[in-house]
């Protein structure tokens, strides 16, 4: 137990390049490698994966395993879970971290209890313990009212699941070199016990939220489905993208895929205009990173104006 | 017909007034305002909600259980109410102080005392420490296949179909029972629970059961069996500015808006 060393960060693969939250993996676990004097590698799984090897060294890995089976072609609970197990079981890492995504989600606690070790969801800040050079991994509680700080003491390696552009990712450097290892994914098609009948895609046109750099967000105040076209129109005009919160969705007055927050979409846009929401906690999470926010409500008591995290300005107006 | 269990956690309402929770340091603990009630955790309902529509279409039982401890019972008796057919409680000091990989575990142990289920429906998170991993947990401890963040799941005669939403849309996996779902949003409103399940539920007698009722190893359950530690909470610093733009009509005050944002050259 003693001897795990060094920080692993399993890897995403979004239409056949390395996904922002990896590279943005990479950036915070490069930090944590350096504190502790271990090596940073990368893990990337999949089916035909192998040429990725050389982005995920670009953005700062020193090693990279590759676990190249058609068993991994999707993701799948089981055979990912045992795929990592083993890898893990070979390498002896000190801390996994993984995006909070809907990979990472099901992946990290099930891998986790696998291991007889824990795993910290969702966090925001990663640092190394200067004493005890354990991880210190801290992730909001209660829907975003506090904050709490966790730590693994007894159990290897110590695992963290972190929150979408909650890590600066390092600009990518094609002349880094770094060693590239496979590993065998050793797993059994048998032990396979879900199958994917179909996946559906209900993605909005346009920009992707989370790389918007303006957002028009509609809240329950927007009061139907009608008024978001207005909302479209206006993103338009910016260049920008629609976001809701989650009344709107759980509605069907827009996809789920528009819903930003703590079970949501994590999004840092420079211009976030809130249009008839309230700001609870579960919905800032989302957007708390947004370099501006914009609000529009008739209450001036909504909690939008008085939870202000990093953004620098907030304005009000009455419609 | 499907043996159902549902796994469900009393909570501060997570929606109460943001300011309403306030951390106490030295406890190490969340403090909700005396003004914040209690209720089932709302992805819990939704879990409740999922195993009464595969019932209502195919029958089955549905037996809800919660661990925890100043259970309020009007409160947890609510997947009663709303058409379960049965409650656990689950309260011992030997279950305290754990993580959700001790919480899990006591579960588990409890669902195998349960006896034989084709599904454990869960929360996709408990919206008091937002964790997210106890279904996992349960499905790991059981030895039973897991679906994750389902908004929709059918019974077909030996085999489950479950829609697991994913970032850009969502995934159908069919998979065969036993296993564990863990529900979300998505799924729909739970339905409200009428006069008559209300009044049956608080009828009903609950039975308790302690580590000992459920054989659970005392190496496993609560703060022994913890794998990760709470060593501090707080609430973050509110920094930022916040500047109002009013005017004497929404059009003034959209005019004031639009020049303002052109001055800081935000659009
Ligand atoms: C575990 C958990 C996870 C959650 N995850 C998310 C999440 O990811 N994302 C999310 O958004 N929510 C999430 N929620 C729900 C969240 O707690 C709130 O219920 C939700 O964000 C409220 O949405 P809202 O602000 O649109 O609605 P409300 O709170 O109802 O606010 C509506 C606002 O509109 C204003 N308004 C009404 N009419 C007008 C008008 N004509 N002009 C201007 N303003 C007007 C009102 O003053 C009010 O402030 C979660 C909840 C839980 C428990
Ligand atoms: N104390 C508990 N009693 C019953 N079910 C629980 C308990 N804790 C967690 N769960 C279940 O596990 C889900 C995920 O919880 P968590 O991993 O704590 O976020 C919840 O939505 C519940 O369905």
């Amino acid at each position: 137990m003693a001897d795990n060393k060094g920080v692993m960060i399993v890897g995403e693969i979004v239409e056949g390049k390395l996904a922002a939250i990896t590279a943005e993996l990479l950036g915070g676990g490069r930090k944590l490698a350096d504190a502790l004097g271990e090596e940073l590698s990368a893990v990337v799984m999949g089916s035909g994966v192998a040429d990725l090897a050389k982005e995920a060294v670009a953005f700062g890995a020193d090693k990279v395993y590759v676990v190249d089976d058609a068993l991994l072609a999707d993701y799948r609970t089981d055979s990912y879970v045992a795929a990592m197990e083993k890898v893990i079981k070979e390498v002896a890492p000190n801390i996994v971290l993984m995006g909070q995504t809907a990979t990472g989600r099901d992946l990290a606690p099930r891998l986790a209890f696998r291991l007889d070790t824990a795993t910290a969801m969702d966090c925001l800040e990663l640092a190394i313990d200067p004493n005890s050079k354990l991880l210190l991994m801290t992730r909001s509680v209660y829907g975003g009212n506090a904050m709490g700080t966790y730590v693994c003491e007894g159990t290897k390696p110590q695992i963290a699941t972190v929150r979408a552009k909650a890590m600066d990712p390092m600009e990518r450097d094609d002349s880094r070199s770094g060693e590239v290892v496979t590993i065998d994914a050793g797993v059994d098609a048998s032990a396979v016990r879900t199958s994917i009948a179909e996946k559906v895609k209900e993605e909005v046109e346009g920009i992707k939220l989370e790389d918007a750099e303006v957002i028009i967000c509609g809240g329950r105040g927007i009061g139907g489905p009608e008024p978001f076209k207005d909302l479209e129109e206006l993103a338009k005009a910016l260049g920008g993208a629609v976001g809701a919160t989650r009344p709107p969705c759980d509605n069907g007055w827009v996809p789920s895929a528009m819903q930003v927050g703590l079970t949501g979409k994590i999004v840092s846009p420079t211009l976030y205009i809130a249009v008839a929401l309230s700001g609870a906690s579960q919905h800032l999470a989302g957007c708390s990173g947004s370099k501006n926010i914009v609000a529009i409500n008739k209450d001036p008591e909504a909690n939008i104006f008085n939870i202000v995290l990093k953004p620098d300005s907030l304005c009000f107006f009455n419609p | 017909m499907p043996n159902m269990i549902v796994c469900v956690k009393q909570i501060p309402d997570p929606e109460a007034p943001a300011g309403s929770f306030r951390v106490d340091e030295a406890a190490n603990a969340v403090v909700p305002a005396a003004s914040v009630s209690q209720v089932v955790s709302p992805f819990d309902e939704q879990a409740v909600e999922a195993a009464l529509r595969l019932k209502d279409e195919h029958g089955g039982t549905i037996t809800a259980v919660s661990l925890g401890k100043d259970f309020v019972m009007d409160v947890i008796k609510k997947p009663l109410a709303m058409g379960s057919d049965e409650l656990v409680l689950l309260q011992d000091p030997a279950f305290e102080g754990g993580d959700s990989r001790s919480t899990a575990y006591a579960l588990a142990m409890a669902i195998k005392k349960i006896g034989d289920f084709d599904i454990v429906f869960c929360g996709r998170q408990a919206a008091d420490w937002d964790a997210g991993q106890v279904g996992s947990g349960i499905a790991e401890f059981l030895g039973v296949p897991s679906v994750t963040v389902a908004k929709k799941v059918e019974w077909l005669d030996g085999k489950v179909k479950v829609e697991r939403v994913v970032s850009d849309g969502y995934e159908v996996i069919e998979v065969s029972p036993p296993l564990v779902i863990t529900v979300s949003n998505e799924l729909g409103e739970p339905r409200y629970p009428k006069l008559k399940g209300i009044m049956a539920a608080s009828k009903k007698q609950v039975p308790t059961w302690a580590a000992a009722d459920i054989a659970a190893d005392a190496s496993q359950a609560g703060a022994a069996g913890a794998r990760i530690k709470l060593l501090k909470v707080f609430q973050p610093v509110k920094e930022g500015k916040c500047e109002i733009i009013e005017g004497d009509s929404p059009e003034e005050a959209a005019a004031a808006l639009a020049l303002k944002l052109r001055e800081v050259k935000l659009v």
